[in-house]
């Protein structure tokens, strides 16, 4: 690959920060029409939906191009993915809720249900990021980060929970996810689709 | 709050800002953050300034009786931001491709249990009624809401002329189904099954307040908000303010609409506004009153009956409004 890592890293970055920065520009410029809160708190969950998926695109990525960058930036976006769902979470408090009726909310709301699972999986996923605790969880490392599977599914009928009159987006969605889940099934095993789970042998 | 002869939620024409001042004050704010940007060299994401209001200027006669007072939602939102899920499920998908949808001319097919049944043109329906103007609040089953200044004829003065007969205990109406003119209708995987269709019982459509608009803020409909015929039911959710009427039905049996269709257990026939009766999904108990901010949302109670009880709760006398929701 001809694109210095560095460089690569950058322009993943901003990428990656689009959504963000589109939303403060949008938010500056007041163009976010008259029910601003639903805007955002919108966006950022679609921005934390679509990084997750991104990220679970940079391995096969990797081994279709025979190129490792991929890899290289994939804990970025996973950490971007959980950046945007915390942000989605607070937004949909302020914004939606208003900090009123968390207990119903929370506890009879299927879809909030949903994604508020798929934030918990994420959770544990964003705290053991670093090097040392790559290094610490040995491993159990890997295992416990494909917990990103059942949250990218539980993210996905979070959004095909509310959407009412036309599934067309989240069947398309739906396919992309079911595509990745299949590559990685097929060239690394199903099992390696199972989470938690002790590593096989190697 | 002062004390009036008119109802509890109406209020004195001369008390609202005028539009003209409060557009004015809309697009010298705009003009502000536009400058400011300027300088600070970011690039605009589109055009916040207001828009000049769209349409043929209609003449009408203000209803203070049947208006309210509170501050409308300014004409920009209101006809940038709405459903018409013809059009898209995203709420500025209307105000983009309406357009694509011819108005005139425009019929509506008149059927079922009356005397005068027939294919009435758009012109021929409306010409003998004069023309009121009522602001009305609108509550989105969404939990937001606006203030829109309608102009329009009482729904009960238009379906008399058709002389609905003794077996009309239901009043049925269509939108157009033009796949080539609304491109959501083309869509593979909608759950829609189009026309959208809708329903009244005959008492509810006889009700003062249910209205037949064809304008808002003094001009003709713009097509995203439902030209050229629509209906507006205030203390009912917006699903039930059928647009773009082609089809008005009198018959003995109840409809069935068609969110009730789509999600029965989440959309009832009634859809009465009610705070007491959450939504699946969410609370019904408060809305966001439209312009709302993202510094502090613009949060009220939401009132049973949308604050129109003393109209029409009669109507539901008896009935529990949790299980006819």
């Amino acid at each position: 690959m001809v694109l210095p890592m560095p460089l690569f890293r950058a322009l993943v970055f901003l990428l990656a920060a689009g959504p963000l920065i589109l939303l403060i520009a949008n938010i500056a410029t007041g163009t976010l029409g008259p029910d601003p809160g639903q805007e955002v708190t919108e966006a950022l969950g679609l921005a934390a939906f679509q990084l997750l998926i991104v990220t679970l695109a940079m391995s096969p990525l990797a081994r279709l191009t025979s190129w490792s960058g991929w890899i290289r930036v994939r804990r970025m976006l996973g950490l971007f993915a959980f950046f945007y769902a915390g942000l989605h979470l607070l937004a949909f408090l302020q914004f939606i809720l208003g900090w009123s009726d968390l207990w119903a909310t929370f506890t009879k709301r299927p879809y909030i249900v949903l994604g508020s699972l798929s934030f918990l999986l994420l959770l544990p996923l964003a705290m053991t990021s670093t090097r040392a605790m790559m290094q610490r969880l040995g491993k159990r490392w890997k295992p416990l980060h494909r917990l990103i599977y059942p949250a990218v599914l539980l993210a996905w009928l979070h959004f095909l929970w509310q959407s009412r009159s036309d599934i067309t987006e989240m069947l398309i969605y739906g396919l992309v996810i079911g595509l990745l889940l299949v590559l990685r099934g097929r060239w690394f095993g199903w099992r390696s689709l199972i989470p938690l789970q002790a590593p096989p042998f190697r | 709050m002062l004390i009036k002869k008119r109802p509890s939620w109406a209020l004195s024409y001369s008390d609202i800002t005028p539009e003209s001042v409060y557009l004015d004050r809309r697009r010298f704010m705009g003009g502000m953050v536009a400058a400011g940007l300027a300088g600070a060299g970011v690039p605009r994401i589109a055009d916040a300034a207001a828009l000049p209001i769209q349409g043929e200027s209609l003449s009408f006669t203000a209803m203070p009786s049947f208006s309210t007072d509170e501050e409308k939602t300014p004409y920009e939102d209101v006809t940038r931001y709405n459903n018409f899920y013809e059009f898209g499920t995203g709420k500025d998908d209307p105000a983009r491709y309406a357009d694509e949808m011819s108005v005139d001319p425009w019929s509506v097919t008149v059927e079922g249990e009356c005397n005068r049944p027939g294919n009435y043109a758009l012109e021929d329906l409306v010409k003998p009624h004069d023309y009121q103007e009522r602001i009305y609040r609108l509550r989105c089953v969404e939990a937001w809401s606006m203030v829109i200044p309608w102009i329009g004829i009482p729904l009960a003065d238009m379906l008399q002329r058709f002389e609905p007969n003794s077996r009309a205990k239901y009043v049925y109406f269509e939108t157009l189904y033009d796949p080539d003119q609304m491109r959501a209708q083309r869509s593979l995987f909608s759950t829609i099954d189009w026309p959208y269709r809708e329903g009244l019982r005959m008492d509810e459509a006889m009700n003062e307040l249910s209205f037949m608009a064809v304008g808002l803020y003094g001009k003709t409909l713009p097509k995203q908000n439902g030209a050229p015929l629509r209906l507006v039911l205030p203390w009912k959710y917006g699903f039930k303010s059928i647009k773009s009427i082609v089809k008005i039905r009198f018959q003995e049996e109840r409809p069935r609409t068609t969110w009730e269709m789509i999600a029965p257990q989440e959309y009832g026939f009634y859809a009465n506004v009610n705070p007491e009766v959450d939504h699946p999904r969410w609370s019904q108990k408060r809305e966001r009153r439209l312009p709302s901010g993202l510094l502090s949302t613009n949060w009220i109670e939401t009132r049973k009956f949308n604050g129109y009880g003393d109209q029409v709760a009669h109507l539901y006398k008896g009935m529990d409004l949790a299980k006819y929701y």
